[in-house]
């Protein structure tokens, strides 16, 4: 087909690229807001930083209608799973933001009970920083993921089946490791 | 109106096939933060309740042990992340009580200061989503810009907007200037307006009153016996306040009152926040008018606080002061004494018991959390109250996840 | 009469202690004697609040003879007045009386006391673990508990893009 027999209002497109700029321009995220950096998140959505500018303000309480997870705040053991259960709750495609210090790699919470950050457990596909991130920085975050969608999203998700690990950071810590191989040997048992 | 709890009694849930059992939580939208209910209904009657928490415990305490009096501070803010500064002075409250350090007249100033705008950000945070769980989201919006302007207000002192890290054993981190005062003179007038506008969309908004009146009561008896103070348990007529009854800071200098309501519902509770936000914009006038000049910390020659600036950068002794009481392994000594120091925090009774043995590390660090007495109390009201209303109680109940599982 | 006078009055072939640090006012009594004490103070002394329940492990405290010291804030709301009450328990089986039946926010904070140190409580009606899951074996506040746990934290399946 010629493109001279086209009107003017007719735009040719892949339909990978109108998917992913579709998706990318409607995020619905899924607060999953444990601790302090879900203050940061309403305050983000709320009066001063608006994040509807965005497109990504419908925040929605049921991972069944969301594509965003932001796990804002530090996740106890006694929580990982009900994280990892909503994970698996939400529909493709998905994707996960990973909100503060403590939830990326546990911060200042080195303790017996918080989980050393959540990309060990589930895919996490952008970091936002600090303790707790400015909304300003959670904005930056959330433009820079919609950057990605747009830029890597293939219509059925194809893209994510490659992953097959988690890609958190590799502890450094001896004590760590020892730790880690023990409990792997005692899951190993029990299993 | 609920049924009397007598009726609840025969009400045995095993033998009652009927009734339901509904999971509330951990990850709802009306509980703000981690917490699980395990409901056992009647249709939509509330006849047993199950508090399940630990979702959020992090190893605060823990943490205490490890870490020295002044870095203990970064993890205290954590706690009650509504109104940070208000656990890091009680934090250095109870250190300086187990050291028996004076702070300066400025530094006691410039903290209540601070404290009362930590209640006027805890409370306006509440009786916002007390609002918008309740299905009115303009006062949500109203109260959190004006907790936006509180943010900036302590960036400006501190540096950060949120998780402050501002108070020191025996001072603060840095003074502040003229122009920070007249920040908070502004807020404040922009602060009135805005307070009245949320009495106005919500005091006497039909839909409201008739959603939290004679909801969630909680007997003064049962108050005291359960422990619950701050607002909770003046709304239900106790009268005690920490600030009066044990006074601390600047505020033996201050007039204002002590804010009660004889009702103990959840209207009572929501009434007793907006005036209480009335009275520290009293508190903080007043400090704002009588802030002492002088410095803000105590002695250098103490060997707690680290000497001024000039004195480290030109002369030795002043760095090799610096030094000692910068090293971890240096450090000043504490008495091997154990000490409960309590004050009141926007939530309640926020008190800390340190165990001292010697070093500037707590051998034990305990934080009594209002949040995790009030939230005992929970099963308590909500017995015999519909489904619905568990959102309207738990709002006013005002619980904290952090500060509730630490 | 104060506080100090009645309790030594009630209870004068035991052992309390009386002391005083900055504003607290201090007692320690014997274990055996606790729940004498906390009826005394009830219904004598009108400490009508009980305002905290916590535990200390003196593991590794210089010239301490007892593992655990339990410590209870009392307070009387018609005067004001606040009492430190301390009692010692020991290894292999700390248990305390519980004080549930005096005063109800004794429920949680024994639970609390219970996770974290393993303190048992007779009486209590529902004496279960409540900060840390039910399948977790440790008391994590005693000092023989590492800060970084022993591996609980990493005991999770992954989950990963193609499992979703």
């Amino acid at each position: 087909m010629a493109m001279k027999d086209v009107p003017d209002n007719i735009f040719m497109t892949t339909l990978d690229a109108a998917a992913s700029w579709a998706r990318a321009n409607s995020l619905w995220p899924m607060p999953f807001a444990t601790a302090c950096c879900g203050i940061e998140l309403m305050a983000t959505a709320s009066s001063r930083f608006d994040l509807a500018r965005f497109g990504a303000e419908v925040m929605r309480f049921s991972p069944r209608q969301c594509d965003l997870m932001i796990v804002a705040g530090r996740v106890a053991m006694k929580m990982l799973p009900v994280l990892q259960r909503i994970w698996l709750q939400m529909p493709e495609p998905k994707w996960c933001i990973s909100m503060g210090a403590c939830a990326c790699t546990g911060g200042v919470f080195d303790t017996y009970a918080v989980v050393q950050g959540v990309d060990r457990f589930i895919p996490v596909d952008l970091y936002v920083p600090g303790c707790p991130p400015r909304p300003e920085q959670l904005m930056a975050g959330i433009i820079s993921l919609q950057d990605k969608i747009k830029h890597g999203g293939t219509l059925n998700g194809t893209e994510f089946a490659r992953r097959d690990h988690s890609t958190g950071p590799i502890p450094f810590d001896k004590d760590e490791l020892i730790r880690i191989r023990e409990a792997n040997e005692q899951l190993i048992s029990l299993n | 109106m609920p049924f009397e709890v007598s009726d609840l009694a025969e009400m045995d849930a095993p033998e009652k096939e009927y009734l339901w059992t509904l999971n509330f939580g951990p990850q709802h939208p009306a509980t703000h933060t981690t917490l699980r209910l395990v409901l056992t209904l009647d249709g939509e009657t509330v006849v047993n309740a199950v508090p399940h928490i630990g979702y959020l415990h992090s190893g605060f305490e823990k943490l205490g042990e490890h870490l020295d009096f002044n870095q203990y501070v970064t993890i205290v803010d954590r706690m009650n992340y509504i109104s940070p500064l208000a656990n890091e002075i009680a934090w250095h409250h109870a250190v300086e009580k187990l050291l028996g350090i004076e702070i300066t007249p400025r530094c006691k100033y410039l903290r209540t200061i601070l404290a009362e705008l930590m209640r006027l950000h805890d409370h306006l945070l509440n009786v916002g989503t007390t609002g918008l769980d309740l299905g009115a989201f303009t006062a949500f919006l109203y109260a959190f810009y004006q907790r936006e302007k509180i943010y900036d207000i302590v960036e400006s002192a501190s540096g950060q907007r949120f998780h402050t890290s501002y108070t020191r054993v025996g001072g603060v981190m840095f003074d502040v200037n003229n122009a920070w005062v007249d920040k908070i003179r502004d807020f404040l007038k922009g602060f009135m307006p805005v307070h009245a506008e949320v009495h106005r969309l919500l005091t006497r908004n039909r839909i409201f009153i008739d959603r939290i009146k004679g909801v969630g009561y909680l007997s003064p008896e049962d108050a005291i016996s359960m422990g619950v103070t701050g607002p909770l348990a003046r709304a239900s007529g106790v009268l005690r306040d920490l600030r009066k009854d044990e006074p601390y800071l600047a505020y033996p200098d201050l007039d204002f009152k002590v804010v009660a309501s004889k009702d103990g519902d959840c209207y009572g509770r929501y009434l007793v926040r907006m005036q209480e936000m009335l009275e520290s914009v009293k508190i903080i006038e007043q400090c704002l008018e009588n802030i002492p000049a002088g410095p803000v910390n105590i002695d250098a020659e103490t060997h707690i606080v680290p000497p001024a600036k000039p004195s480290v950068y030109r002369s030795i002794e002043g760095l090799i002061q610096h030094f000692e009481v910068m090293m971890p392994n240096r450090g000043y000594t504490t008495p091997r004494e154990e000490i409960y120091a309590a004050t009141e925090s926007p939530n309640g009774e926020l008190g800390y018991y340190i165990v001292g043995d010697g070093t500037p590390r707590a051998y034990r660090a305990r934080t009594r959390p209002p949040s995790y007495i009030h939230f005992a109390v929970f099963p308590h009201i909500i017995k015999g109250h519909q489904l619905s209303d568990v959102v309207a109680v738990l709002g006013s109940l005002n619980i904290i996840a952090a500060e509730l599982d630490r | 009469m104060s506080t100090e006078d009645v309790l030594k009055s009630k209870f004068p072939d035991d052992a309390l202690t009386f002391s005083q640090f900055r504003d607290n006012h201090r007692v320690v009594v014997p274990a055996a004697k606790l729940q004498a004490i906390f009826n005394c103070l009830k219904s004598d002394l009108g400490f009508d609040m009980l305002s905290e329940v916590t535990a200390v492990d003196y593991l590794e405290y210089e010239g301490a003879t007892d593992r655990f010291g339990v410590v209870y804030v009392f307070i009387n709301i018609a005067t004001g007045e606040r009492l430190v009450l301390k009692t010692f328990v020991n290894d292999p089986q700390p248990t305390l009386p519980s004080a549930y039946s005096l005063w109800k926010s004794a429920d949680w904070l024994e639970r609390e006391v219970f996770d974290m140190f393993g303190i048992t409580f007779t009486g209590h009606p529902d004496l279960r673990r409540i900060l840390t899951p039910d399948e977790f074996t440790a008391h994590p506040l005693r000092k023989d508990y590492p800060l970084k746990g022993r591996g609980e934290r990493h005991n999770f399946p992954i989950v990963t893009r193609a499992d979703s």
